[in-house]
């Protein structure tokens, strides 16, 4: 009796060993500053009593990675987005530039959006993006995953960095935030498995190769060594629900919006990462 | 040269065809407990093609979620589901085929996919449409393996 129950402890403890990731107890700091990589989840969360960055599950390589800017090989992308904010590009014959006086005046927009506007309509950072190169610049549309638009997000996100993630929920957001929540529980694809099947049943465990997080959304845009490029929110649900061998909704579609409501909604609290590291 | 391809491919599905006898999902018998008594083909399962498939990831990729020490050779483990070593001594044939083709009749609410169902899904991929994730041989074979896993 003793020996089968201490089996799986043994293994347990082989696992994380060989896995080597810093663990749920370790600090992420950049630039002298310390992020909130674990704190007690915000009430609306039901079946969590804790949130974690997914920062805490990657190994020490990729955590170290985030850890010193020089080495983050988000900030090429970052440095192009700084003069993309100069160029004047359109019809209007203006610069990101020409209305904003610099991206620092985003300080604060990435840790409260998606957010409702008055129109009543839910929006993203992407949007307003490409509503100023439409409207205000005379200019083309950036696609939602470009490296135009993710180096962008980058930037505006960076503004941000170290800010409590704290979107709203409730009043005119509510209808958004439950229909993202649905989709959140909803099982889809032919391996039959919603979000909360690996990330909120199964965040820690591994997954073959793979360490489960609870895809937390506060460190995007992400570089992924993967790709070595910068990843948006929606392009990453879009991976998640292929791999379930499921037909992905459209980045920026209405489904995807409320999905990254909801999703961001369970990392109140938690810093903002931007740009993050992940493998 | 294609001419005897085309031939020779017509003559091996020809073949196939006239011996494996195969169940569709949909005519399944399950019993009380979820598990499936008749076996889903006429062809014995191959431990040996079995054990392949559940380390496959385009297959059974069984060992994302569960650890088995039969495959000690294997770097990554699941901790998903439970551990699988000594299966075969938790459980009957005809359960354990419940399980493969079918566990949620078994295990409500489980994380673990249906290997043997072609319909009922939500949103699925096009090209993964009206099929199962394992053929009715690969689920015997798979089961022909799994049984073998006795401490
Ligand atoms: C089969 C398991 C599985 C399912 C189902 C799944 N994911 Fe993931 N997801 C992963 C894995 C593996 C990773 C990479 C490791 C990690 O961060 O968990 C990941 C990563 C993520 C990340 C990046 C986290 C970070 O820190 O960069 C987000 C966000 C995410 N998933 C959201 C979702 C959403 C939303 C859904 C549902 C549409 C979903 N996932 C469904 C397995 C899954
Ligand atoms: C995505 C995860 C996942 C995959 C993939 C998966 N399983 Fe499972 N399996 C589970 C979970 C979780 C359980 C436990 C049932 C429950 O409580 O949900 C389980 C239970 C079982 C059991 C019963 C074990 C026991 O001791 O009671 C067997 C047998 C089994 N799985 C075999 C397989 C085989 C063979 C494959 C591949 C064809 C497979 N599983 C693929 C998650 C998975």
């Amino acid at each position: 009796m003793k020996i089968t129950s201490l089996l799986p402890l043994a293994f347990s403890i082989a696992a994380v060993a060989s896995v080597v990731t810093a663990g749920e107890d370790s600090t992420l700091s950049v630039e002298g500053e310390v992020f909130v990589t674990k704190i007690a989840a915000p009430a609306h969360l039901e079946n969590v009593d804790e949130i974690f960055s997914g920062w805490t599950y990657r190994r020490d390589e990729t955590q170290a990675l985030q850890m010193d800017d020089f080495e983050n090989p988000s900030f090429v992308f970052i440095d192009q987005a700084l003069d993309q904010f100069e160029m004047v590009e359109g019809s209007a014959g203006k610069a990101c530039s020409s209305c904003h006086e610099s991206a620092e005046v985003f300080s604060g927009l990435r840790a409260s959006m998606p957010r409702v506007n008055s129109a009543g309509e839910l929006e993203t950072i992407p949007e307003l993006i490409n509503n100023c190169r439409t409207e205000r610049m005379g200019a083309e549309k950036w696609k939602w995953s470009g490296g135009q638009m993710s180096a962008m997000l980058g930037l505006i996100g960076l503004q941000s960095r170290g800010m409590a993630l704290n979107v709203a929920i409730d009043g005119p957001a509510a209808s958004f935030w439950e229909k993202g929540k649905e989709l959140y529980y909803q099982r889809v694809g032919q391996l039959d498995m919603a979000c909360s099947s690996c990330h909120e049943d199964n965040y820690g465990n591994m997954i073959r190769a793979d360490h489960l997080s609870q895809g937390q959304i506060n460190g995007f845009p992400t570089y992924r060594l993967k790709n070595a490029k910068l990843n948006t929110i929606h392009g990453r649900f879009k991976g998640c629900m292929k791999n379930i061998r499921a037909t992905p909704f459209k980045e920026g579609s209405d489904e995807f919006k409320a999905l990254e409501l909801y999703v961001a909604s369970r990392a109140n609290g938690l810093s903002v990462e931007t740009p993050s590291v992940r493998n | 040269m294609r001419l005897t391809k085309i031939t020779l491919a017509a003559v091996v599905a020809l073949g196939s065809a006239s011996f494996a006898e195969t169940t569709a999902p949909g005519n399944i018998k399950f019993g009380e407990n979820g598990g499936i008594e008749l076996s889903l083909t006429s062809v014995a399962g191959d431990a040996a093609s079995g054990r392949k498939i559940f380390m496959n990831r385009k297959k059974g990729n069984c060992l994302a979620c569960h650890v088995n020490s039969d495959m000690a050779e294997q770097t990554f483990h699941g901790e998903v589901g439970p551990e699988l070593d000594g299966v075969a001594d938790r459980w009957e044939a005809a359960e354990l085929r419940g399980i493969l083709v079918n566990s949620k009749n078994m295990f409500e609410g489980t994380i673990m996919p249906a290997f043997y169902r072609d319909s009922g899904y939500n949103r699925i991929l096009k090209k993964f449409d009206g099929k199962t994730i394992l053929s009715a041989q690969e689920v015997e074979d798979l089961l022909a393996y799994v049984m073998t896993l006795k401490e």
